[in-house]
């Protein structure tokens, strides 16, 4: 169904920033006084003129149909002039200055099944990759895992109930395009087994030398395969992070059985109070277990809970668990500490305990 | 059309429950695009399996682009033709992800005909995400969006699509204009957002404070982060108002965590002593009514953070301690260029600037961009005694 091509421009670039600001942010940009969150998912923007400007945000799963942003469209035109946003993690808010339009907008948003919430010390929208939908490198689904967890999760999105803000995130593979790493839980599917070296595909499509110099351990050598170039791993340093992959399609890691999921805890990427973290090992591995993943459910939403019961207000999973040290971390939890949450990449060292800083605990009995 | 639904048990259990389902917005793309019907039948297929079906992307695109479509075909394709060849594009998002509902439904007329109504809003990095279509559809898809004011964003080893908060939109925190200036920077170097040229990806993000909506400390190569130089603003009466609401306890949850202990609360009275601030920002979001950053205001710049491939994972690093973010951004776009050319000519493939920094050290990487070492942009001097001194240069 090859079309018609009309003209053909290049390197426009976006639409102008003020081309689809509504009309209270022309009149008020850079102009505002003070906000207010209403009421969970409601947030009020006075701006110094006393303009007030008044934003709902929604749940959008990321994956979604044309035919629900032109039901997004037909509710700002309904309800709000026409404007509305996403947010940096894929929510959709919807830009009001008639504070009577907002609760029929959250009427009609729950009825048509996107619920209204995700400020203040909340759980919001997984951030999340593409998974089997679409990537050739995954170890797992992403919109499976993240769908799973959020319905469990769901009353923390609705609320603002927990001690800070907590901010998940989800990748398919080490390469995570989400950048999970500085998450209060990134949940990231690993592969666990060598690449497997096409023997007939290699030579064609790949260049070795390229190849050889793409794993960070030097794990693979050139080596003659039936009279042909190609490579072999050396088995023993080899990490599983899939940088052969991206430059050589003949080295495949997905595996069925033994792909499947980690989970780190304690990242942030803001700057309020401490200063932001990386997410640290929580759990090394969990099986696939589609479609809905009971186990990983479970072990997030344990974390939660603990979080939840036991952090003070405002502080961040990472804060919290500096304040209490790692090994009640652990121990609250009930999560297994093994070798797996010991370091042994490039700055291993850094994160061995080099005091005797420790809180102990008498003796039983 | 031909119907080709399947059967999909697993996916289906993935309708229920009270979060919005990815499944019920592949099933409303499915009921009129047989694309779409495919894409349910494999995932279905992935799920059963514990296993994906896409190859390794070709290299696929439109006329005098090297970035911004992302080839992708499956490896069954006997079994589901309609999405043999499934690419993906990458269109570059209003600055803020603001649109008019007239915008989003243009955009939505492309896709429906031309592709299989299926999008992320957002992807990771910002883009408007088109999920899926043929390669003799990029063309005219690319024709109609242009037509329609849009342009495509970046893939591959360019400047990948910069991104914004808000900011002066709706955000009374920020200290800088986030969408006027990723806006200035997007269009001034549209080349190498659109034709790879660099050793890797390099990526831009603008925060307008540093409580950094966009996590651009964790995701830019480049990140440029709102604060201020001067004396937090203080609304006394908002002070007193803050401190007779229910639940207000100043001095364990504003005073007692403030991370440079910086604060003071007598019972009535709220001090700062600003010189020993670190513009963490979580005083200000707790009592946003009675206090807000200062007037002096404009930004820090950091570089280097990125994903783990292939060193390991990065924040980035103060480069910049304070500068004004202003228009024409001259002294913004001169950094760049300096990084740019540094790291194109010594960078190895694959490297991103922030490995690069690491592997030449800072300090040979400020001589060369012909930037002052200042104590900012270290947590300490070092500890390590093995220093390269050189004599010559003094
Ligand atoms: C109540 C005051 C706050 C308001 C009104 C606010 C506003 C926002 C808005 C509008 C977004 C979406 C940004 C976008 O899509 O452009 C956002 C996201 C975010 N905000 Fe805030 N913010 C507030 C406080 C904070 C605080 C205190 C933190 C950190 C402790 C924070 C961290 C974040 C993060 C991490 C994101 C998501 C970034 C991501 O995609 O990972 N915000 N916030
Ligand atoms: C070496 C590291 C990386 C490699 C090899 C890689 C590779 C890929 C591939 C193959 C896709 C296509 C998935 C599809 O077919 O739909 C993809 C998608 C994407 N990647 Fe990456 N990626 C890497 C890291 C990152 C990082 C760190 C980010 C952002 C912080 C990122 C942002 C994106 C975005 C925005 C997409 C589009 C779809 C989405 O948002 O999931 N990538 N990447
Ligand atoms: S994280 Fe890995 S598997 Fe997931 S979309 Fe990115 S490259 Fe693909
Ligand atoms: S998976 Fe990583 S560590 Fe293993 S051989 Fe490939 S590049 Fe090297
Ligand atoms: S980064 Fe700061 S200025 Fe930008 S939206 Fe978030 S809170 Fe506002
Ligand atoms: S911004 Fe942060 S460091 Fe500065 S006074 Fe407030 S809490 Fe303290």
């Amino acid at each position: 169904m090859a079309t018609e091509i009309t003209t053909r421009k290049t390197d426009i670039g976006p639409p102008h920033y003020q081309k689809y600001l509504p009309p209270v942010i022309q009149k008020n940009y850079g102009k505002w006084k003070f906000h207010e969150i209403l009421k969970p998912g409601v947030l009020l923007h006075v701006a110094e003129s006393g303009d007030k400007l008044y934003s709902v945000r929604a749940a959008a799963p990321r994956l979604t149909s044309t035919k629900t942003i032109r039901l997004f469209a037909e509710l700002a035109d309904q309800f709000c002039g026409g404007y509305l946003r996403y947010t940096s993690r894929n929510n959709i808010e919807f830009l009001l200055t008639d504070e009577k339009q907002i609760a029929p907008l959250i009427e009609r948003l729950k009825k048509e099944g996107y619920p209204v919430g995700g400020m203040g010390p909340s759980i919001t929208n997984i951030v999340h990759t593409q998974g089997w939908v679409h990537c050739h490198s995954a170890a797992s689904d992403a919109s499976g895992v993240v769908k799973s967890v959020m319905d469990e999760l769901f009353p923390h999105f609705e609320k603002m109930d927990l001690p800070g803000k907590l901010r998940i995130a989800f990748a398919c593979c080490l390469n995570m395009c989400g950048a999970v790493h500085c998450s209060d839980i990134a949940i990231l599917a690993v592969h666990r087994t060598l690449p497997k070296i096409n023997k007939e595909a290699l030579p064609k499509m790949c260049e070795i030398p390229t190849t050889v110099a793409s794993c960070p351990t030097g794990a693979i050598r050139p080596k003659m395969t039936d009279g042909k170039q190609s490579v072999e791993i050396i088995e023993e340093q080899c990490m599983y992070c899939g940088n052969c992959f991206t430059v050589c399609p003949a080295m495949t890691l997905a595996d069925a059985e033994n792909d499947g999921l980690s989970i780190w805890v304690g990242g942030k990427v803001s700057n309020a109070r401490h200063e932001p973290m990386f997410s640290k090992l929580a759990i090394p591995f969990i099986p696939n277990n589609p479609p809905r993943w009971p186990e990983v459910v479970a072990a997030v939403k344990n974390i939660v809970d603990v979080y939840a019961k036991n952090a003070s207000k405002y502080e961040r999973m990472g804060e919290w668990i500096e304040r209490i040290g790692w090994p009640r971390f652990f121990k609250l939890t009930g999560i297994e500490f093994t070798k797996y949450h010991i370091d042994d990449f490039r700055h291993a060292g850094e994160s061995y305990k080099r005091s005797t800083h420790l809180k102990h605990t008498p003796a039983e009995g | 059309m031909a119907d080709k639904k399947k059967p999909t048990p697993k996916l289906d259990e993935l309708e229920k429950g009270p979060w919005p389902s990815f499944v019920k917005e592949m099933k409303l793309s499915a009921e009129t695009n047989v694309a779409a019907q495919d894409l349910l039948g494999i995932l279905e297929r992935s799920y059963d399996e514990k296993i994906g079906h896409w190859k390794h992307g070709g290299i696929v695109g439109v006329k005098g682009y090297g970035g911004g479509i992302i080839g992708r075909y499956n490896d069954i394709p006997q079994d589901f033709p309609e999405i043999a060849e499934f690419h993906t594009i990458r269109v570059n998002q209003p600055p803020g992800w603001f649109y008019s509902s007239d915008a989003l439904r243009t955009l939505c007329d492309i896709w429906e005909k031309h592709g299989s109504g299926l999008t992320n809003m957002h992807g990771s990095t910002g883009d408007i995400i088109f999920l899926g279509t043929k390669t003799t559809e990029l063309e005219p898809i690319f024709s109609k969006l242009t037509e329609a004011g849009f342009d495509l964003g970046g893939s591959g080893s360019d400047m990948r699509t910069p991104s914004a908060c808000c900011g002066m939109a709706r955000c009374e925190w920020a200290c800088y204009d986030t969408l006027a200036a990723v806006y200035n920077i997007t269009m001034t170097y549209q080349d190498e957002l659109h034709r790879p040229a660099f050793p890797y990806k390099f990526k831009i993000k603008m925060a307008g404070c540093p409580n950094d909506c966009v996590a651009s400390i964790a995701r830019a190569d480049m990140s440029i982060i709102g604060t201020w130089r001067d004396s937090i603003q203080v609304d006394k009466d908002q002070v007193t108002a803050y401190a007779s609401g229910p639940n207000r306890d100043i001095a364990r949850d504003i005073v007692g965590k403030c991370p440079s202990k910086c604060m003071g609360w007598d019972g009535k009275n709220l001090t700062i002593d600003d010189s020993n601030c670190v513009r963490c920002m979580h005083c200000i979001n707790a009592m946003p009514k009675a206090l807000a950053p200062g007037k002096d205001r404009g930004a820090t710049i950091l570089v280097g953070s990125k994903a783990p491939i292939i060193e390991g994972a990065l924040l980035s690093s103060v480069l910049i301690p304070f500068i004004k973010i202003e228009p024409p951004y001259d002294d913004i776009k001169e950094l760049i260029q300096a990084m740019w050319e540094l790291w194109g000519e010594n960078g190895k493939n694959r490297e991103r600037i922030g490995e690069f920094i690491q592997r030449i050290g800072l300090g040979n990487f400020l001589e060369q961009i012909g930037l002052e070492p200042v104590p900012e942009m270290v947590s300490q001097p070092r500890t390590n005694p093995y220093v390269f001194y050189d004599i010559k240069k003094g």
